[in-house]
């Protein structure tokens, strides 16, 4: 079997059972990507599959062959931080930092779908071609990511910095 | 986890074709989509298939039909239908619904088929230390004695009260929108409130698909009116939480007379449940809060309760009066549809 990891085809031969978080963690040793609840309730594994956020511990591996996966090892270039990490470390978007790869990768994913004007449940107007978003949108579109420490109000501010500079990717 | 064989489908032919091959006397495959059901399943050992047969490979198109509808394909994900803008026109309650469920990630990943064949989040369904006659018929309930806050109170027996865990299916029901199925003795097509059963004696039995069947696209029909539909979920907290109650709604008025209206209710139901005496109820009559309090009290008159989930009879009269209203100030104010 063959992915594409952080740009580089990777291959490995795993059991059918395999999610994808395993794979990353325990073939490629990619720890970045966390474990939470194994059960889609955290969001702690999210990673990006060709630019969609999703959950790894519920997606099998070879049902991921051939695709592009982003972990958060991907997000940075040797000498930059992606923006939306450095603007997690300026408005203090964590504590423990457990969850904070999912996070992140969570809030690259989420920009990508106010980018292309995607509705959420808070959308006033679904019929609107573009939509606008605020802190309300902001905390919708990341409930699918748990942070027990509660860093909520900095990971918000962290992501609407860093929609409001417009440097993101 | 069992150990499971697994196979990639690249149309709907050779989908059930790979299924019926796999299934034997003793051995069982099931279609696997977005995998955000079945995986965590069979993690738990509920759901102990042979195989997996991905049928994600399959049509991901929304096609306008002739009669001027939408055809779906199967595979479509959540997050794909939802952000269709012919869908957020024409149909918006069926995306707010679909956006009311679940998480990004998840939408991101799961199925329409999928989302249809999910199963109830029933506490005592995932435990497999406990008595369940969905896992097991004739095994008991423990949900009865138990925990059932978030139980159905409509379409249930005294077997199962486990409640359809599904928004979008709740859009599905009042858009009335026909599912289309392939199986290995050829093409058929069900509405969508016809495909899940009530539990009765056997709540293992959940949907009327045949063996091998497979759902291959989802119609939604004409429906102007559904332009000025809406969806309102009820629940626990403010954001990715299954449904206390949830009320997909759509009213056309004849000047003061209530001329058509769709209604259709979440978490308090074994299957998603169209509210047929309410329609019934509101048809031809003067659109008053009277005729509102009638017909809702008329549909939740069968409704059976237990102590931790009585509350959700004031809870789904209430919200259904406030969604039927709105929709009738929309309609007063936009004219016809």
């Amino acid at each position: 079997m063959q992915w594409t990891i952080n740009g580089q085809v990777r291959k490995a031969e795993v059991d059918f059972r395999t999610s994808l978080l395993d794979l990353l963690r325990e073939q490629f040793q990619l720890s970045g990507t966390k474990e939470g609840c194994n059960q889609g309730a955290c969001g702690a594994c999210t990673v990006l599959v060709d630019g969609d956020r999703i959950n790894a511990c519920l997606a099998l591996a070879v049902q991921y062959q051939g695709r592009s996966i982003t972990t958060v090892e991907g997000l940075a270039t040797d000498t930059h931080l992606h923006p939306v990490q450095a603007a997690f470390i300026e408005h203090d978007g964590f504590q423990c930092g457990y969850c904070t790869p999912g996070q992140l990768c969570s809030a690259v994913g989420m920009i990508g779908e106010l980018e292309r004007d995607q509705p959420s449940a808070v959308t006033a107007d679904l019929s609107a071609n573009e939509i606008e978003w605020n802190r309300d949108e902001l905390r919708e579109r990341m409930s699918g990511n748990l942070c027990r420490c509660g860093a909520y109000n900095g990971i918000t501010d962290a992501i609407a910095a860093s929609l409001a500079t417009e440097v993101v990717r | 986890m069992k150990a499971f064989d697994y196979h990639q489908a690249v149309d709907s032919e050779q989908a059930v074709a790979q299924a019926v091959r796999v299934s034997g006397a003793e051995d069982m495959a099931k279609y696997l989509g977005g995998g955000t059901n079945l995986v965590d399943l069979m993690r738990e050992t509920v759901e102990r298939p042979d195989a997996l047969i991905d049928v994600t490979a399959l049509s991901h198109a929304i096609d306008e039909t002739p009669e001027g509808g939408l055809l779906i394909g199967a595979a479509t994900t959540n997050a794909e239908l939802a952000g269709d803008i012919r869908v957020r026109t024409r149909y918006p309650m069926l995306s707010r619904a679909i956006l009311t469920g679940a998480s990004a990630q998840i939408r991101n990943m799961a199925t329409v088929g999928g989302n249809l064949l999910q199963r109830t989040r029933c506490a005592y369904f995932y435990d497999m230390a406990t008595h369940c006659n969905k896992r097991e018929p004739g095994a008991g309930c423990d949900a009865h004695e138990g925990f059932h806050r978030y139980h159905a109170i409509l379409g249930t027996s005294s077997s199962c009260m486990a409640t359809h865990p599904s928004d979008m299916a709740v859009a599905l029901a009042a858009l009335e929108a026909r599912i289309h199925l392939r199986g290995p003795d050829g093409d058929r097509q069900l509405p969508l409130t016809e495909l899940h059963r009530e539990p009765g004696e056997r709540p293992d039995i959940e949907t009327e698909l045949r063996p091998q069947e497979l759902i291959v696209a989802i119609e939604l029909p004409r429906l102007p009116m559904a332009a000025r539909s809406g969806y309102r979920k009820v629940r626990d907290r403010a954001s990715y939480a299954f449904a206390l109650v949830s009320v997909a709604s759509m009213v056309a008025l004849d000047g003061g007379t209530i001329q058509d209206v769709r209604l259709a209710l979440g978490g308090v139901g074994t299957k998603p449940w169209r509210a047929y005496r309410a329609e019934e109820a509101l048809r031809g009559q003067p659109a008053t809060e009277a005729t509102l309090v009638t017909a809702v009290d008329a549909e939740l008159a069968a409704a059976k309760t237990l102590p931790d989930n009585a509350f959700k009879v004031e809870l789904a009269r209430r919200t259904m009066i406030a969604e039927l209203s709105r929709r009738i100030a929309d309609a007063r104010s936009g004219g016809d549809a």
